[in-house]
């Protein structure tokens, strides 16, 4: 199983102002498989994707990917797991705007020590990124910059990709011709999609779907 | 993953130059004035420990004969026969600046004399006519050409100034044939020897120089030299603080998306120290160089104003030190870890998913002013109570930091509070958006402002200080330069008939007759003086009793300088004894002595003539009409047949001290400038890395149908208002450093003190060049805001996050 | 550096000692210098003052003494002049340099001191009559109109002095052939006479106190211009007072090839007075020592067959190493072997 999620629990601030933001939370997702992650503001969907990436630790239970408890590793461990298992794809693109595209692209496979000329080539090719290669994130679209950080994503074949509402800063025709890129990207490259999302549209198109209510699975 | 990460990390550099060239140009102007500064003090402390160490004046016992005698060699030989192991030293000046040293090398201790000397070369050269001298490789450079000394080899260890040659041959070249003037004693003595006294009653033993005198003398001036080094690397390091702090706050986000793309916080710190070393190494590096020359540039006026002051000489050429090297770097590297530290400690204790807000850094938080203005308020409490307890050097100049610290760290404090001031009493809306704006580009401006301030109040203060000395000074000189003429008599015979000549011809012979003496157990120049009009009119008294000239006269009182009076603790009324004297004498007066390290004492011409017989008289001042004096010139020249080089007129005196005394402070100014010039570009630097960040605050102004130019406008006027607020501040602050280098500084290093005046002229003309830098450096990110593309204000609008 | 290289300079440059090591070759190429010429009778008391004309010159004067304990003891006086041009000048000028050794040997302890100066202002010079020899408070005088046979003798370093009273009762000997002494087959030769008939009274300051003592002593005299040729490396020299009363001076001189030129005088105990040429003469090295780092030997075999002479030198102190400027191995030897006696060894040129 390439993400198995165990009994979570997460809960912001301290006592009185205590926020329970995960309780019990499971969920497991096998390699090649795509699952949205859907529900109201505040329910704590981006939270658990954190866990997921090893951004934060769970208070209980357990994460795993590819069988290593990802809550478990220091900082430093953590980060190399989202450096070689894990592509993330944000909602604010986070490009690295002192770098140009083509760098930008190829960022996270040379962290990862997976640097793959031909498949960045092609992933730029297919993103439409071959034409603005040497622009920098600042002299692009906020389409293009997020069609740059789904690439950065994929171009050190990770097994898994974690997705934060990654169309939610553009437009909706926009939105969707990004979304069908990546979902034909990720199923190219057999890996397993986590995507929070709150259209109903995209949800409908992964595999499964995921809905998260008052921080609990309903 | 390293060379990925770091290459992300530098690529910010790339995409802000004008930042990295600040970061670059702050650090190694900073490491440049340093090193300079440094350079400079220890070449002329390398030139005084050459000087100390010639023929082991810092390490041998010397025989030396009483003040203004010499030993025969007769008595070296009575000496040497009686069994005591000493050696014939022969010390003149030649033609007036080459100072020659005889030396006798079949007797001279061990280890006295620099290893190149002797080296190889046939002691029949050494010491048969003309000789053989030895000399440091720039005196033989300045000597070149120079006819009547023997050829000359270099020794790098060599004073400056100084020829060594066989006693021999100085008697030669110093017409002072048979002459010794003082006896090294070997170390090593025999078993069994006659008793001093009885072999050579005249002479005394002295010890060695423990300290070295010239070191202790230019202390305060190399202290000077020291502070505006500290001073100018500070204004650089606000430089460099505030680059590195807004790269830090910058690159925020990049931080966070690093780690969120698997970069360990380890790891990103580790390679941020790494950007940080590199970054210094280059910039250290390019400074040192660029100190070297500043050092290089400077050291002449220095090496003059050593040799004006002190009569030290000095080096004029930079050797490259290696422990210069690493204090440089050094230095360099305490700066920027002062000033990055924060921003790393800050950037470890964040969270991966903390907020990426660059724009906090420029937000300012009343709390932090708070925090600041109490920090300062301590340090000025702190200086303050340093003033109360000040003594010495050190104390004066901690003093000084702590005062001109709390005053940087104050101005922010009060701008905003004026700021806020002005916009609660705006009611147009233009002008509150004005005030409002300034006050919210404070912080980001504060560092280079306080950078500025520091300048300015340096150049009041230093400025303010010069000026009062050269006031003082001057009055001084025409105060002690009463006479007309001074004319020096090649022999006794000559002052004779000289003074017999001129009796009927002038209205008063002066003469200017001294000797050495001791007194309050240091070695002081005893001057008698006559009884007339000229002193009791002119002479520059500090504190005297009524009837001072009258018992001056009579004979049993004395005059002593203010550097005398300090440094014995005398005062008016204390009796003072001088070797010489039958008796101790009254103090009857203190007068101010400017420029002279030395104690003087002043009694009667008859007491000195009496009590030192052998006083020689040769030197005279003449007063007479000024419109007479040029004939009386003529007239001695052509009917006494003086040579012209022995009279000298009261002009050519004066402008002869003012000169030494410009020469003094030459370098001093020169630093001042550069200082400022630092500080004009931080100003500039802080302006344009604002500027690029302004444009969301900008494009509403813009939006609602302000013009660039206006807009470009109100920048500029922003720019030169806290300038002037800045100068405003400045000013007292640097009057309170001229008060403390007057009046506690300069009494523990020079032991005189001086009145300060006020000189605002010279303030008007450095808040003009304040102004004027100020402008100048808003003047191109204001120039390039009203040239902006409107494209780029609205995609303010479109990207607004 | 220091003084050292100074000194050096002044004396490296400074033109050969005879008497010192390390100067061969430097005895070469002496122009405008007076040379010996065999067959110049010997003018006293002028022979005893210095010959500025001539390159080097010294007074060498060295004392076998015993104390009440019966304790062997050794002076060593030494005055050189070394001259860098041929003549006198008034002043620091004169090419006049002299240099002194002075040594005081006990069993136990060995006693240097050395003194440097210039001829020209009066702190070293010599005297011919009255005779005084003197470098700072060093000197030798001689009482007025003795010549040289009665003398005060005072020297003093940092840790000895001594003041010694010499008497002689026999006349002067005159080495080599009328006092032209020859120093190598190729001609090399010095003027050269002796007073070896002192007997000698007076006090030593030692560390530990006065001594007072008595001996017998031995003053050479000698200068030349050209004391060494240029191949030969170094001497050893002997002076001997046999207990029968006879006394022998010799020496060999070694060349670089490995072997050697001796000369010498015998001195009959009646007085009289008979020089041997080269060959005459065996020296040869029994014990040896390390001294100051180097290979010394310390012990002699002296044979003179034709006076039935087979002698055995042992130093009195095998540490009687000279550290002056140029060092040199000099002391008081005791004598076994067909003869006893006591003497002086000199050794030089051994490294």
């Amino acid at each position: 199983m390439l993400l198995e999620v165990d009994q979570v629990a997460k809960s912001f601030g301290t006592d009185p102002a205590k926020v329970q933001v995960l309780q019990g939370v499971s969920l497991r997702l096998a390699a090649g498989e795509t699952v949205a992650l859907t529900g109201e503001s505040g329910s704590g969907k981006s939270t658990l994707l954190h866990l997921c990436a090893g951004l934060d630790r769970p208070d209980q239970g357990q994460i795993r990917i590819d069988g290593a408890d990802i809550g478990a590793q220091s900082d430093s461990g953590r980060a190399g797991m989202r450096r070689n298992a894990i592509g993330i794809v944000f909602q604010q693109f986070n490009l690295i705007p002192s770098l140009d595209v083509a760098a930008n692209l190829a960022f996270q496979a040379r962290m990862a020590g997976r640097l793959d000329a031909a498949r960045i080539a092609t992933l730029a090719d297919r993103l439409g990124l071959a034409d603005l290669l040497h622009r920098y994130p600042d002299q692009l679209s906020g389409g293009q910059q997020q069609r740059v950080a789904i690439g950065r994503a994929l171009a050190g074949a990770p097994a898994l990709i974690l997705a934060d509402e990654p169309t939610g800063n553009l437009d909706e025709a926009t939105g969707a011709a990004v979304m069908d890129l990546m979902l034909d990207l990720v199923a190219d490259a057999g890996a397993g999609l986590l995507m929070v999302t709150h259209s109903e549209k995209l949800a409908a198109r992964m595999d499964r779907r995921l809905h998260l209510s008052s921080g609990r699975v309903a | 993953m390293r060379r990925a990460v770091l290459q992300a990390l530098l690529s910010h550099w790339r995409r802000h130059k004008l930042q990295g060239l600040s970061l670059f140009l702050g650090l190694a102007i900073a490491t440049a004035l340093w090193s300079g500064v440094q350079a400079i003090n220890a070449q002329a402390r390398a030139s005084y420990d050459d000087a100390a160490r010639v023929l082991g004046q810092n390490r041998l016992e010397r025989l030396v004969p009483p003040p203004d005698a010499v030993i025969s060699e007769q008595t070296y030989v009575v000496l040497r026969r009686g069994g005591w192991r000493v050696s014939p030293v022969l010390s003149g000046m030649w033609q007036g600046d080459v100072r020659v040293l005889g030396i006798d090398p079949s007797t001279l201790p061990m280890g006295s004399a620099p290893a190149q000397i002797g080296q190889g070369l046939p002691i029949q050269d050494f010491i048969t006519p003309p000789g053989l001298g030895y000399a440091a490789p720039e005196t033989i450079a300045l000597l070149k050409d120079t006819p009547g000394l023997p050829p000359l080899t270099p020794v790098p260890d060599l004073a400056p100034g100084l020829v060594m040659v066989d006693i021999g041959i100085a008697q030669g070249l110093l017409g002072r044939e048979g002459q010794i003037s003082y006896l090294l004693v070997d170390p090593v003595q025999p078993l069994v020897q006659a008793p001093l006294g009885d072999l050579a009653p005249d002479l005394t033993r002295q010890a060695p120089d423990a300290g070295n005198d010239l070191a202790r003398l230019t202390d305060s001036f190399h202290l000077n030299l020291t502070a505006f080094g500290f001073l100018s690397f500070a204004v650089g390091l606000f430089i460099v603080h505030g680059a590195i702090g807004l790269a830090f706050e910058q690159r925020r986000p990049l931080f966070r998306t690093l780690r969120a793309l698997g970069v360990p916080l380890r790891d990103l710190i580790t390679m941020l120290l790494a950007e940080i070393v590199l970054l210094t190494l280059v910039a250290a590096g390019a400074g040192m160089v660029l100190g070297y020359l500043i050092a290089a540039w400077l050291l002449p006026d220095v090496a003059a104003t050593l040799s004006g002051l002190y009569g030290a000489a000095v080096s004029g050429e930079l050797a490259l030190r290696p422990q210069w090297w690493g204090a440089g770097f050094a230095m360099a590297f305490a700066g920027v870890a002062l000033a990055s530290g924060q921003s790393l400690w800050r950037l470890a204790r964040l969270p991966v998913l903390a907020p990426a807000q660059p724009r906090a850094w420029l937000r300012a938080s009343v709390r932090s002013l708070r925090w600041q203005g109490l920090v300062a308020i301590l340090l000025a409490l702190a200086g303050i109570g340093l003033a109360w307890r000040a003594e010495g050097l050190i104390a004066g100049f901690a003093m000084l930091a702590a005062l001109l610290l709390a005053a940087a760290l104050l101005l922010p404090v009060l701008l905003a509070a004026l700021l806020a001031l002005a916009e609660r009493l705006g009611d147009r809306a233009m002008l509150r958006w004005f005030w409002a704006d300034t006050r919210q580009q404070l912080p980001g401006l504060s560092l280079a402002l306080m950078a500025l301030l520091l300048a300015l109040a340096a150049n009041v203060g230093v400025t303010t200080m010069v000026s009062s000395f050269r006031q003082t000074f001057t009055g001084w000189l025409d105060q002690r330069l009463a006479s007309e003429l001074y004319v020096t008599a090649a022999d006794e015979a000559q002052g004779a008939a000289l003074r017999d000549w001129l009796a009927p011809r002038a209205d008063a012979v002066l003469p200017i007759w001294d000797v050495t003496a001791q007194a309050a157990g240091r070695p002081v120049a005893v001057y008698g003086v006559a009884d007339h009009a000229t002193y009791r009119d002119h002479w520059p008294l500090l504190d005297a009793t009524s009837d001072v000239w009258d018992r001056l006269a009579m004979g049993d009182a004395l005059l002593v300088n203010e550097q005398l009076a300090r440094r014995a603790g005398l005062s008016v009324g204390d009796p003072l004894s001088v070797a010489g004297l039958p008796a101790p004498l009254t103090i009857a007066g203190v007068y101010s002595d400017y420029g002279n390290p030395l104690g003087q004492v002043i009694v009667s011409v008859d007491t000195l003539v009496t009590h030192f017989p052998d006083v020689p008289k040769l030197r005279h001042g003449i007063r007479i009409a000024p419109d007479r004096a040029d004939d009386l010139r003529r007239a001695m020249q052509d009917e006494l047949g003086l040579s012209p080089d022995q009279i000298t007129d009261q002009a050519a005196i004066k402008a002869f001290s003012l000169g030494v005394f410009e020469q003094t402070f030459a370098v001093t100014g020169a630093l001042g400038v550069l200082t400022l010039g630092v500080a004009g570009f931080a100003i500039l630097t802080a302006q344009l890395t604002l500027a690029a960040m302004r444009l969301p605050q900008l494009a509403p102004v813009w939006g609602v149908g302000v013009t660039r130019r206006h807009l470009a406008g109100l920048e500029l006027l922003r720019a030169v208002l806290l300038t002037a607020l800045t100068m405003i501040f400045a000013l007292p602050v640097g009057l309170l450093l001229a008060w403390v280098l007057l009046k506690i500084v300069n009494v523990a290093a020079f032991g005189w003190e001086l009145p300060m005046g006020l000189f605002p002229r010279d303030w008007l003309l450095l808040g003009g060049i304040a102004l004027l830098a100020g402008g100048a450096a808003a003047a191109w990110p204001a120039w390039r805001l009203a040239r902006l593309q409107p494209a780029r204000l609205l995609g303010v609008f479109a990207h607004e996050r | 550096m220091s003084v050292r290289g100074i000194l050096i300079l002044l004396l490296t440059l400074w033109p050969a000692w005879g008497h010192t090591q390390g100067f061969a070759g430097l005895g070469t190429g002496q122009e405008g210098f007076a040379l010996p010429v065999e067959g110049t009778a010997l003018q006293f008391p002028e022979d005893h003052g210095a010959h500025p004309a001539f390159r080097i010159e010294w007074w060498y004067l060295t004392a076998n003494l015993t104390d009440a304990s019966g304790r062997d003891l050794g002076v060593q006086w030494t005055l050189f002049r070394s001259a860098i041009a041929p003549e006198t000048r008034p002043g620091w000028q004169d090419p006049q340099l002299w240099l002194a050794h002075a040594a005081v040997t006990t069993p136990d302890t060995h006693h240097v001191a050395e003194r440097m100066g210039r001829g020209g202002v009066g702190q070293a010079g010599v005297r011919a009559a009255p005779f005084a020899a003197w470098i700072d408070d060093w000197e030798m005088r001689g009482a007025p109109g003795q010549g040289l046979q009665d003398l005060t003798l005072k020297a003093t370093g940092e840790d000895f002095a001594y003041a010694l009273r010499l008497k002689a009762d026999a006349p002067l000997v005159l080495q080599g052939r009328d006092g032209y002494s020859q120093k190598s087959p190729e001609g090399q030769a010095s003027y050269y006479y002796s007073q070896p008939h002192y007997t000698v009274t007076g006090t030593l300051t030692l560390p530990d106190g006065d001594v007072t003592v008595t001996g017998t002593a031995w003053l050479d005299r000698e200068w030349s211009s050209q004391p060494l040729s240029a191949d030969q490396a170094g001497w050893d020299w002997i002076s001997l007072h046999l207990d029968d009363g006879a006394k022998l001076m010799g020496f060999q001189l070694r060349d670089t090839g490995g072997g050697a030129y001796t000369s010498g005088t015998w001195i009959g105990a009646d007085g009289t007075v008979a020089p041997f040429g080269d060959g005459a003469l065996r020296m040869t090295p029994l014990d040896r020592a390390q001294v100051a780092g180097r290979d010394m030997p310390v012990g002699w075999r002296v044979e003179l067959p034709e006076r039935d002479l087979d002698l055995t030198l042992r130093a009195v102190n095998e540490n009687a190493w000279m550290d002056t400027l140029f060092p040199y191995w000099e002391g008081p030897v005791r004598i076994g072997g067909s003869h006893s006696g006591r003497g002086y060894l000199e050794m030089t040129g051994y490294e």
